[in-house]
C-alpha cells in the first residue's frame, strides 16, 4: 500500500488551487447574491484545460480518471468556492461519462472536443415532479417519428440549463405500463437546448445562487434520431454506470466544502477574544472542529478507495454510496461547528460560513439521498432485506 | 539555440516559518515548496522566445535534495523542454558552491542564454546566477524587466532606483529577471500531462567532477531570527482627519516607516 501522492496528483492539486485563488471568497459570496453565473471561474478553467480532465485524449481530454477528477473537484470546494464553482466544472465532467462510454464515433467527434474546451456546456436532466429517488416512473415521453422524435413532459431541477448549450436527458421510449422489466424502456438523448417547444423557468431555492436549477418544459419537442446517445431503451443502465463516479466525485467536493469552512472557522477561533481569550482555548470550540475534521480525513479515503476502484474497472458502488454517506453528512456538520464557532458573525454574509452551510445542505439530498445510500449499505452491502 | 534557466525550489511563500533549536537554520519538515516566483519569470521569458521561434529548447537547471523533482516538474508542465537536477541537498553549501555545481552543470549543455531570477526568496542572497556567469566567463546584466533578442546580442532593460537603463549584451551571456517582465502561465492539465514523459538528467557531485570538500565557503551562519510583531495598542482619537495625521506622524517619526 502507499498512501504517498504521485506527483502528477500534487501537481495537480497544486495548480488547480492556483487558479481558484484567483476567485476569493468576495467574488463567491457577490456570486450568490446577485445570482451571477461565474463565467469567468468557468472560463479559466476551460483555459488551463481542465474540463476535459476524464474525456479521451483522442476528443480532447486529458484521459485521465475518477481519483483525478474528485482531486479537481475537491480543490476547487476548497478554495471556498463551494458547490458554485464545483457545479459549472462538474457539469463538463460527469454528463459526457455516457457519450465517452456509448456513444458513436460520429457524435464524440461533435461534443467531446467542445466540452473538453469549454465552448459547449451541460446540463443533466433526470429529475421529474413525480419521479426523483424512482427514477423508473419518469413520465417524459418519446416517440419515434421518421429520423427523430418527438418529446412532452416536464423535469425538475435541472441544473446549469440558463447557460447550458444541450442537456443530458432520461425520457420513456416505451411507457412504463409497457415494459416487463420497470428499468428499461427509458433512454438517453443529448438534447438542443435551443429546440422549439423548450421552457426553462429557473426555481428559487435556498443556496448556491450563482448556479441555476430549473424546471424544464417540453412541448411537442423535435430530437434529431442521431442524439440518441447507446441503445434506445437502455439508457437508465447507462447511466447507473455513471452514478458511482458522480456520488463520489460529490463526496470529494463535500469534503472541500467541509475543509473551507473549518480553515475559517479556525482562523476565527484563535483570534476571536471573548473573556480574555481566544475561544479556540475553549474544548467546547475547539473539540467540534477537531471531531469535523477528523470525520472529514476519513471520508477522503473511502472517496480515494472507491475513486481508485473505479479507475481499476472494479466495482464500487459500496464505496461510492458510504463516501457519499459519511461526506455528506460529515461535510454538513463541519460547516455547521464553523458557523457556530463564528457565533453571531456565523450568520451574516461577511463571514462566508452561511453560504457554505446553505451550499453543503443539498448535499444530503442530491445527487442521491442520505436514506438511498443508506438503502444501497443495508440491501447490497449488509444483504438485508429489500426495505422499499 | 539552448536556453538555460536556473531555478531553485524554495518553501512556500504562504508557509509559517520554523527555526530549528540551534537557531542557524530553518526546519524544513513538513514544509510545502514552490518554485521561487522570480524563477517563473524566467522560465516565462525562456518560454516566449522559444515560441518566438527563436530558441530551440528550454533547459532548466536545479540543485536540490530528493523531492525536487515535483517543482522540476513543474516547470516542465509549464513548457520548459527537459531538466538537468543536480540532486545534492543545497543548505549543506551557499552560493559558492551551489553557483560552481550550476556552472559545471550549465556547461554540459553549452546555451547561449542564461536565464535565473534576480534573487531566490529564501536567503535572498541574490549571488548564484552572477556567480555562475563569472564561472563561465559570461558577460551578465541584473533585474531585467524587458529583454529583446538581436542577432548575436540581446537588448535588455534594468530596473535601478527610480529608473531603468538599457544596456546591450553580446551572447552567450546570463540574465536574472524581474517581476514585471512577463506574466509567467499556469501550467495546463494537457501539459502537466506532457512533462509526465519530458527528461530530467540527474547528476552527482562526482558526475560534475567535483568535490564537496572544495565547494564550502569560509562564509557560516552563526544565528537566525524571525521578525517580531510588537503591537503597541494605541488607539486614536479624533475625527477621520485627525486620526490619519496622528497616525502618519507616528508611522513618519516615531516608528520611522515611511
Ligand atoms: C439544488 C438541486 C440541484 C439538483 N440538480 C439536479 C440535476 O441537475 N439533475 C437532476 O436530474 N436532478 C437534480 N436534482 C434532483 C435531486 O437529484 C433529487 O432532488 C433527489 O434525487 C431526491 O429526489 P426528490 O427530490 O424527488 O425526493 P423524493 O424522491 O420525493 O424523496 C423525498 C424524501 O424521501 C426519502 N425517501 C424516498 N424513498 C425512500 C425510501 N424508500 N427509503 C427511505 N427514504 C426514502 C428521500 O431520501 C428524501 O429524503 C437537484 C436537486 C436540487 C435540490
Amino acid at each position: 500500500m502507499d498512501f504517498i501522492p504521485s506527483e502528477e496528483h500534487a501537481m495537480i492539486r497544486r495548480q488547480v488551487r492556483q487558479i481558484a485563488a484567483g476567485f476569493d471568497l468576495d467574488f463567491w459570496r457577490d456570486s450568490d447574491k446577485h445570482k451571477r453565473y461565474p463565467h469567468e471561474f468557468f472560463d479559466a478553467f476551460a483555459a488551463a484545460g481542465w474540463l476535459g480532465i476524464a474525456i479521451p485524449e483522442a476528443y480532447g481530454g486529458s484521459g485521465l480518471g475518477i481519483v483525478e477528477a474528485c482531486i479537481l473537484l475537491q480543490e476547487i470546494c476548497a478554495s471556498g468556492a463551494g458547490t458554485s464553482g464545483a457545479a459549472p466544472i462538474h457539469f463538463s465532467i460527469f454528463p459526457p461519462m455516457p457519450v465517452v462510454k456509448h456513444g458513436t464515433e460520429e457524435q464524440k467527434r461533435a461534443y467531446l472536443p467542445k466540452i473538453a474546451d469549454g465552448t459547449m456546456k451541460l446540463g443533466f436532466s433526470i429529475t421529474e415532479p413525480d419521479a426523483g429517488t424512482d427514477t423508473t416512473r419518469i413520465t417524459t415521453r418519446a416517440i419515434r417519428e421518421g429520423d427523430h422524435y418527438i418529446f412532452n413532459g416536464k423535469k425538475i431541477w435541472s441544473t446549469n440549463l440558463q447557460n447550458a448549450d444541450r442537456t443530458l436527458i432520461l425520457v420513456r421510449t416505451t411507457p412504463y405500463e409497457e415494459v416487463e422489466r420497470k428499468t428499461t424502456g427509458m433512454s438517453l438523448f443529448l438534447m438542443d437546448l435551443k429546440s422549439p417547444g423548450i421552457t426553462i423557468r429557473e426555481i428559487e431555492k435556498l443556496g448556491r445562487h450563482a448556479v441555476d436549477s430549473n424546471e424544464l418544459f417540453m412541448d411537442n419537442v423535435k430530437v434529431p434520431a442521431s442524439d440518441l446517445i447507446g441503445e434506445e431503451g437502455q439508457g437508465f443502465y447507462h447511466l447507473i454506470a455513471g452514478l458511482n463516479p458522480e456520488r463520489l466525485m460529490v463526496a470529494a467536493e463535500a469534503i472541500g466544502i467541509g475543509r473551507a469552512a473549518l480553515d475559517l472557522a479556525v482562523k476565527y477561533a484563535n483570534e476571536r477574544i471573548v473573556f480574555n481569550r481566544p475561544i479556540g482555548k475553549n474544548q467546547g470550540i475547539q473539540f467540534p472542529l477537531a471531531d469535523a475534521y477528523s470525520k472529514l480525513e476519513v471520508a477522503d479515503l473511502m472517496v480515494q478507495k472507491g475513486a481508485w476502484l473505479y479507475d481499476q474497472g472494479m466495482p464500487c458502488g459500496a464505496e461510492a454510496n458510504m463516501a457519499k454517506l459519511r461526506a455528506g453528512a460529515d461535510a454538513f456538520e463541519a460547516c455547521d461547528a464553523a458557523l457556530q464557532t463564528l457565533g453571531g458573525m456565523g450568520y451574516a454574509k461577511e463571514y462566508h460560513v452561511e453560504r457554505l452551510w446553505r451550499e453543503i445542505r443539498l448535499y444530503k439530498i442530491a445527487p442521491v439521498s442520505q436514506e438511498m445510500c443508506l438503502n444501497y449499505i443495508g440491501e447490497h452491502v449488509l444483504k438485508l432485506p429489500k426495505s422499499y | 539555440m539552448k536556453i538555460a534557466v536556473l531555478m531553485k525550489r524554495v518553501p512556500d511563500t504562504a508557509s509559517v516559518l520554523k527555526i530549528t533549536p540551534d537557531n542557524k537554520s530553518v526546519d524544513m519538515a513538513n514544509l510545502k515548496f514552490v518554485m521561487s516566483p522570480y524563477d517563473e519569470h524566467a522560465i516565462e521569458e525562456a518560454l516566449k522566445i522559444r515560441e518566438a521561434g527563436k530558441a530551440t529548447e528550454v533547459i532548466v537547471f536545479t540543485v536540490g535534495p530528493e523531492g525536487s523533482q515535483e517543482t522540476i516538474r513543474t516547470a516542465l508542465a509549464m513548457g520548459a523542454d527537459r531538466a538537468v537536477f543536480v540532486k545534492e541537498d543545497p543548505s549543506r553549501f551557499n552560493s559558492k558552491g551551489i553557483a560552481e555545481m550550476l556552472a559545471a552543470a550549465v556547461k554540459t549543455e553549452g546555451p547561449e542564454l542564461v536565464f535565473a531570477g534576480k534573487q531566490a526568496v529564501d536567503d535572498d542572497a541574490s549571488q548564484v546566477p552572477e556567480r555562475v556567469a563569472e564561472l563561465l566567463d559570461l558577460p551578465h546584466a541584473s533585474i531585467v524587466t524587458k529583454f529583446e533578442l538581436n542577432g548575436r546580442a540581446a537588448t535588455v532593460e534594468r530596473e535601478i532606483e527610480g529608473g531603468s537603463y538599457t544596456v546591450e549584451v553580446p551572447l552567450p551571456a546570463l540574465f536574472t529577471m524581474q517581476k514585471g517582465i512577463n506574466t509567467p502561465r499556469y501550467p495546463t492539465l494537457p501539459n502537466i500531462m506532457k512533462a509526465k514523459k519530458k527528461e530530467i538528467k540527474e547528476f552527482s557531485l562526482a558526475d560534475l567532477g567535483l568535490d564537496a570538500a572544495k565547494l564550502v565557503s569560509g562564509l557560516e551562519v552563526s544565528g537566525m531570527s524571525l521578525p517580531r510583531a510588537n503591537r503597541l495598542n494605541k488607539i486614536l482619537d479624533g475625527d477621520s482627519t485627525e486620526r490619519v495625521k496622528k497616525l502618519l506622524t507616528i508611522l513618519r517619526e516615531e516608528e520611522k516607516v515611511l
